[in-house]
């Protein structure tokens, strides 16, 4: 195996891992505070990614405009969560995931109407649009570094709020016993809409992120929703370490499973049948991860303590 | 509530009493969904065609009936029996997608009405399946693949790296242009559906240095493929061919990521006759973008039936109407335009590139033919005589 | 929490929680009589459609009602079904008297590995464990290149009974998929009132204490999950008759989302719910479709304000219960 080929996979499957723990960061501590479950996370994201393409084409400056997007990402999220999400606050998990179904199928829409369902352009800034050459003449995207870089310390930065301060303490204390939480007289709906707005700046920030390097479209959450979720239940809900954990392994499961899944059916079984076999064993490596995972640990790898769910 | 919502379902489907010289048409196509963008072209296109005609295909007063797909088979064949049996339509058109084809071809075909393809074209329907009912208007899918392979192949390239979406299309895409590409494949690497992140496929383009790239990723996978092949500083070292990757619908989102790029095509905006420079600056002023082929296509799709009502004298006769659809006597976007003895066309395929037009918006230019009066590998299979 | 464990209810609810069962199946067989005064032909196609989902959402209602478990990969089994028929059509095999046997018992198998496989977990946990069995499934179809992958395959004709009923016939066909239905409705009524099914709903109000008791809850609801896969793959298997074609998109998440949605929004753990869900999602999706092509703008908002106001589904709302 071309150990060149190996790093660069490893990068880019960081990479990705990155991304998706931007997204299930946010979504874990949603349902681990607040035992929510939210589908529209998704939908979160890519309206970052919108805000971002759009305000980096106004202002001409992608910094300019993701400084823009982040607000207004966070201002949607706050107001899906007093005109909608409240209601569900302490329903069943059921009714929670149609519901935020239901603000999915809504939301997707009106952005079609609102943008037209031509993806949308958004270049990867100026500044960051060369490659960068690497050890032994590989070379890679500086936007793609620029990535990593952002993901590992918005992710530092969120172990360090978790870890070290009293919003920290309290989401902790969410997590694992949120009923006694609110006994002892915490503000609760005030935690809530504070956790709420964090998760929807994390989706928000992910999609303005990703949007340079894939394509800006209305569906552009559905798939990467999947895969957050994947992620955090692989880690244990309502860990943030666990999302961690459960975002690289899926990321480097991903990208390694496609890169060299094909050429090593081919050893096993003859070309024309590797060519079937190893792209579908690829597509669904991360389900049989996940399986797997659970099927030996049933509340995933790292779950939050004292959580039942 | 649920016997109002139902007796307006019912009176929705009486509110069509069916006139006596009167044109009713299904069109399909795919206007909800990730793809929806593609299904807003072919619709465009078409009503524009019709518009055309002022309102009258063949002189006859025409009511159309959209429906859409959701690019989700049942839903479609659920949506054809509401065409076929409640609408009575005579003509079913459009359907971008071919496995939605390929659910809807059977009901179709077996009715009293015509299904006209203005995009999809599996293999199936063009061979031993193919169908006096059915009529394509675009291509059988392995055409542009081929032409592709042929340029390539013409223009000395040796080795290529194949890379398709793991699906039916895409196998049979690359296939069709293996057919024709006479250099060697290093390697054929099919990645999943919707796949948003193509980097651990390009750190495979660059390990296997290969001549070139030839690629099939149709929607948002190929708007994200060109943008991050860009990015990762391969556009200038190994070209990068396509088919039905880059055009109209997916530039405005790639811009200068796609600049550039070669595909194949039978239609382009600048093809240069009278009945394409109405249509493309006809369509540009009603709805403000470039036209695709898809809306090329499926404007033919509506010229072709507004000819050939006409000349047999309305839809009565369905025998009369398949002789004038056969002989397909109108002014294609394309130039000239004729029927294969499957039904599908023979069209020349030129070589296209991602480039603007003289008012800066991004288009698919023609660059030279490729392939003259090209006709598909599957004709042969095609039982059918006239 | 379901009221029916506790205590039995008045003779008057009863009463009334009978009638609108009754309403639906009175209300699906007047349909082909109906469109045929109407000479509207198409809405027997229609709600042959709407009743095959029927059944479905009545066999998630088994283990999402019943049993508390929340499986998002039902579309698989009925897409299991489905192929099962597509593929032994595809050899020559038109008997139904070998499909529709095979077409339940491979989806029941199906439902058998991976039921034993996900029931370790619960929650959310097993929402996800289910969802990827069926996501596995989705891709092996995906790739069955010789069944034509994703593009699916068309059956060039539907099953066969000896010559003694037409298929073919729409009529036939619909009063074939209403006696299912109703075949199943009954049998479930049947299973849920039984030992069994008392066994279940405990498993779904508190399981430690079920186990306790003594029984082996586990082996419940792996039955429960197999009976409820086996009816999802007839279904499919009815699917694929009526589309006379089989294809991936049968299994995908979204469609499984959708059954879940009409199951909750007629009515969790009432059987007739699921119906009454399939009856409205259905025809508002065909209703509204028609309106605007933007119609989700229009059924996201409705499926939020059901789900919040009319808590335990529209049947609820007429007071009926179980």
């Amino acid at each position: 195996m071309d150990p060149i080929l190996l790093a660069v996979q490893t990068l880019n499957g960081l990479q990705l891992g990155v991304l998706l723990f931007l997204v299930a960061a946010g979504l874990t501590l949603v349902f681990g505070i607040m035992d929510f479950i939210n589908l529209a996370h998704g939908v979160q994201y890519m309206i970052g990614a919108y805000f971002a393409a759009t305000f980096t084409a106004v202002t001409g400056s992608f910094l300019l405009g993701a400084a823009l997007a982040l607000p207004a990402a966070v201002l949607v999220g706050v107001a899906l969560e007093r005109v909608v999400f409240r209601h569900f606050y302490g329903r069943d998990h059921l009714d929670q995931v149609l519901a935020t179904f239901g603000v999915i199928f809504f939301l997707t829409e009106l952005v079609r109407v609102i943008w037209g369902p031509t993806p949308l352009s958004f270049p990867v800034p100026a500044w960051a649009s060369h490659s960068v050459t690497l050890f032994g003449g590989a070379t890679y995207p500086a936007y793609r570094l620029f990535i990593i870089g952002g993901g590992l310390a918005v992710a530092a930065g969120l172990y360090a709020l978790v870890a070290r301060t009293r919003f920290g303490m309290l989401v902790r204390a969410g997590a694992s016993n949120p009923r006694m939480l609110q006994a002892l007289g915490t503000d609760i709906k005030r935690l809530f809409l504070l956790v709420f707005a964090l998760g929807a700046m994390l989706a928000g920030f992910a999609g303005l992120m990703a949007g340079p390097i894939l394509s800006v479209e209305p569906s552009m959450g559905d798939n990467l929703l999947i895969l957050a979720f994947v992620v955090i239940v692989i880690g244990g809900l309502g860990s943030i370490q666990g999302a961690f954990l459960g975002a690289l392994l899926v990321g480097l499961v991903d990208t390694l499973g496609r890169s060299f899944l094909t050429d090593a059916v081919k050893l096993v079984l003859p070309a024309s049948a590797a060519v079937d076999v190893g792209p579908a064993l690829s597509s669904m490596l991360i389900y049989v991860l996940m399986a797997a995972v659970l099927i030996v640990s049933p509340t995933g790898l790292l779950p939050a303590k004292g959580a039942t769910r | 509530m649920k016997r109002t919502v139902l007796a307006a379902a019912l009176m929705a489907g009486l509110a069509l009493p069916a006139g006596a010289q009167d044109l009713r048409i299904g069109l399909m196509s795919t206007l909800t969904g990730p793809q929806a963008v593609t299904g807003q072209h072919l619709r465009d296109g078409f009503m524009l065609g019709v518009e055309h005609a002022g309102g009258k295909l063949g002189g006859l007063e025409t009511k159309v009936t959209i429906v859409d797909d959701q690019l989700k088979p049942d839903v479609a064949v659920q949506e054809v029996e509401g065409l076929l049996k409640r609408d009575n339509v005579n003509i079913v058109a459009g359907v971008v997608y071919s496995n939605i084809l390929m659910a809807v071809y059977k009901p179709v075909v077996e009715s009293d009405a015509f299904l006209i393809s203005a995009n999809a074209g599996p293999a199936p329907v063009a061979g031993n399946r193919c169908s006096e009912n059915f009529f394509n208007t675009s291509w059988q899918n392995d055409q542009t693949h081929g032409a592709v392979g042929k340029h390539v192949s013409d223009s000395g390239i040796k080795k290529v790296f194949l890379l398709a979406p793991n699906y039916q299309a895409g196998k049979d895409g690359l296939t069709g242009f293996k057919r024709h590409f006479k250099g060697e494949v290093v390697d054929e690497v099919y990645t999943k559906l919707g796949q948003l992140d193509f980097s651990a496929e390009i750190a495979k383009i660059q390990s296997a240095k290969p001549d070139a790239v030839y690629t099939f990723m149709p929607g948002g996978m190929g708007v994200n493929l060109v943008k991050q092949y860009a990015q990762a500083g391969l556009k200038d070292k190994i070209p990068l061919f396509s088919a039905f990757t880059v055009d109209e619908t997916t530039l405005p989102a790639t811009e200068d990521a796609g600049l550039g790029l070669f595909s194949a095509s039978i239609w382009t905006p600048d093809l240069d006759n009278v009945a394409n420079k109405r249509f493309v600056e006809d369509f540009r002023k009603k709805n403000g973008y470039v036209p695709s082929y898809f809306a090329a296509q499926a404007y033919d799709a509506a010229r072709l039936i507004d000819a050939a009502v006409r000349q047999a004298g309305g839809v009565k006769d369905k025998a009369k109407l398949r002789a004038a659809l056969r002989q397909a006597k109108f002014d294609s976007v394309r130039g000239a335009f004729a029927f294969n003895k499957n039904h599908f066309p023979v069209s020349d395929f030129y070589l296209v590139e991602a480039a603007k037009l003289p008012d800066g918006a991004p288009a698919m230019l023609k660059r030279k033919l490729v392939f003259e009066k090209y006709a598909d590998d599957y004709a042969g299979e095609c039982p059918m005589k006239w | 929490m379901s009221a029916d464990t506790l205590s039995a209810p008045p003779r008057a609810v009863r009463f009334r929680g009978a009638l609108l069962p009754l309403a639906l199946f009175a209300l699906l067989a007047v349909v082909p009589f109906v469109a045929g005064a109407l000479g509207q032909p198409f809405y027997v196609s229609l709600f042959t459609r709407i009743m095959i989902f029927a059944v479905a959402a009545l066999a998630l209602d088994l283990v999402l009602g019943y049993g508390g478990m929340v499986s998002l990969g039902h579309a698989a089994y009925m897409g299991v079904g489905a192929y099962a028929i597509g593929i032994l059509s595809f050899h020559g095999v038109d008997s139904g008297w070998l499909q529709w046997p095979l077409g339940i018992g491979a989806a029941a198998l199906a439902a058998l590995v991976i039921g034993a496989l996900s029931l370790r977990t619960r929650g959310v946990y097993f929402i996800m464990i289910t969802l990827a069995f069926a996501q596995m499934l989705y891709y092996t179809a995906n790739a069955l290149s010789t069944y034509g992958g994703d593009d699916g395959m068309t059956l060039w004709g539907r099953s066969s009974f000896s010559g003694l009923v037409k298929l073919s016939d729409a009529r036939t066909f619909y009063w074939i998929v209403f006696a299912v239905l109703a075949l199943s409705y009954l049998g479930l009524r049947r299973v849920v009132a039984s030992k069994f099914g008392r066994v279940l709903r405990g498993c779904k109000e508190n399981e430690r204490r079920m186990a306790a008791i003594g029984y082996n809850t586990a082996l419940y609801k792996l039955a429960a999950f197999v009976l409820s896969g086996a009816l999802a793959g007839l279904s499919g298997v009815l699917l694929a008759n009526h589309t006379e074609f089989v294809s991936p998109a049968y299994m995908s998440w979204v469609r499984s989302g959708d059954l879940i949605v009409m199951v909750v929004i007629g009515g969790l753990g009432t059987l007739h719910g699921p119906i009454a869900g399939a009856v409205l999602v259905l025809v508002l999706e065909e209703v509204l479709s028609k309106l605007t092509q933007h119609w989700w703008l229009i059924f996201g908002p409705l499926i939020v304000l059901t789900v919040w106001r009319a808590k335990g589904g529209v049947v609820r709302l007429f007071g009926g219960r179980a």
